[in-house]
Parts: C-alpha cells; structure tokens; sequence
C-alpha cells in the first residue's frame, strides 16, 4: 500500500518537475513546481516527517511561491513573453546540456543500483518512532543553536540585500535598451 | 516498507532534472525555479537519510537541515528575484545570455 503511494507520488514529482523545467509560459511552469512541492510534502509525510511536510507546504508551496508569482504578475507580458521564452528555449538547442544531464544520470544510476554496495539492498524502515516537534525544538536549541544564530544571520543579510538591490535599482536611470529579442 | 534506493532514485532524477533546466534554459526566472528543484532533490535525501538512521531512537538531524535548507532557499529566492527585478528595469529581458558586459 505505501509502495504504491510513493511510486505515484514519485512519479508525479518527476513528470511535473520535467513539465517545470520544459514549459514555456511561467504562469504553467510555477503550477506545475507547486504541484511538485506538494508532493514532495508527500513523501515527507510517508517518510514520517510531518514536521517537515508542513514547513513545505506553507513555506515552499505558500511563501516562495507567493514570491515568484509576484515577480511574474510585474514582469509577464503575455504574449510578447511567451514569444520571447520560445526564442529563448527551444528542444533543439538544448541537446548538449541534455545529453550532459544523460550521462549524470546514468552514472548516478549505475552507482545506485549495478556497484556492489549493502545500501542499496536495505530496506527503510517505516515503522521507525515518529519525531515529535518538541524533539526538533530541543534539538534545535540544545546542541544546534549555532545553526539557528546562522540561519538568522543568513535571513538578516538576505533582507538588507534584497532592500539595497531594489533600492538601487530603482534610483538608477533607467536605460531602456533596444529589445529586439 | 520502501526501500532507500528508491528514495535515493527519486532524488538524484530530480537533480538531474534541476541541472538540465540550469544548463538548458536562459531565462533567469526559469534557472531559479530549477534551483528550487535541486534543493527539494537535496531535501528528500536528507530527510530519508534521517528515516532510514532512526530505528533504535528517532533522528530529528534530518529535519534540522531541512530547516536550514528551507531557510538557504528563502534568501536565495529573495535576492536572487531582487535580482531578476533589476536585470528587468536595466535590460527589458531576462535572457542571461545578454550579461556579458561588464559595463554600467
């Protein structure tokens, strides 16, 4: 039964992030990436991080994603953008980093599944003890508290980036080059 | 019961999807979206490695850097569409292909 849920759900994930990464309309490719996240939320929840699968659903599927649709909705002019992306991105062009990510591939596969290793034969268990948040929130402020110093430090230089880029940008003149795409 | 090479499948064709759609595309907003999905690919074999190492007492590691991670991809998506903003006011476009001067 959660074999078969997370060959599903796998396969959703791949198919929607290959429909992500091929699309040429933004407004489809940030769909089918939120439909990616949920589903990744997904494996979390059969994994038995439910922690984790709630922090992707609001953060990733909700926050992130908020952002991108925001810049898309400013920048996104319909029809010339599209025009555009398909002069941008096109199958045939792209057949060098195709067969690049081919040999990744297979060469990540053939260390997965044909190299003798005892990793690839175990089986994950599912009936593991479930993490509770008050276990993540202990840890996070007992012997990982540098990590939570870090990731404020991260999120503060982040913000004054963002606000000085902007800033920037906006008190720039503005240089309207010629567009011919 | 699922096995870890499954899980560690799954992952690796993400990053393989995510690394095509950095090499292959030339929109800048488009190389963002794959970075999301490479960090998801690393985010799944974290949280699986975490499962698969929590059977005698359980293991939040896994979660905790599923937290930074989150909070890496937070920053990088704020500057990074900062960024995306200003190449548009400068240029018009998105194509990255465009940034080769190293002028104002």
């Amino acid at each position: 039964m959660l074999e078969t849920i997370f060959i599903i759900t796998a396969a959703i994930i791949l198919i929607c992030a290959l429909l992500t990464i091929t699309a040429h309309n933004v407004v489809h490719a940030l769909l089918y990436l939120v439909v990616t996240m949920l589903a990744v939320s997904l494996i979390f929840f059969i994994l038995g991080s439910s922690f984790a699968a709630a922090l992707q659903i609001i953060v990733y599927a909700g926050a992130i994603m908020v952002l991108f649709i925001f810049v898309t909705m400013m920048l996104h002019q319909g029809e010339k953008s599209l025009a555009q992306e398909r002069h941008l991105f096109h199958f045939s062009t792209s057949i060098t980093a195709f067969v690049l990510c081919s040999i990744l591939f297979c060469e990540l596969t053939f260390i997965l599944f044909l190299a003798p290793s005892e990793t690839s034969n175990t089986i994950l268990i599912a009936q593991a003890p479930a993490i509770t948040v008050k276990q993540i929130g202990q840890q996070l402020y007992g012997p990982y508290s540098l990590l939570v110093v870090i990731s404020a430090l991260m999120l503060l230089s982040a913000l004054i980036t963002a606000i000085h880029i902007s800033k920037s940008a906006a008190s720039a003149q503005i240089k309207p080059e010629d567009t011919n795409l | 019961m699922i096995p870890i090479s499954w899980i560690l499948f799954l992952s690796l064709s993400l990053f393989s999807i995510g690394i095509f759609g950095v090499l292959a595309r030339r929109n800048l907003l488009f190389i963002l979206i794959s970075l999301e999905l490479m960090l998801n690919a690393v985010v799944i074999l974290f949280i699986a490695g975490s499962r698969y190492h929590s059977v005698p007492v359980a293991n939040s590691d896994g979660q905790i850097m599923y937290l930074l991670v989150l909070t890496l991809a937070a920053s990088e998506i704020a500057v990074g569409l900062s960024l995306v903003i200003h190449m548009y006011r400068q240029h018009h476009h998105l194509d990255i292909d465009k940034l080769n001067k190293l002028r104002d």
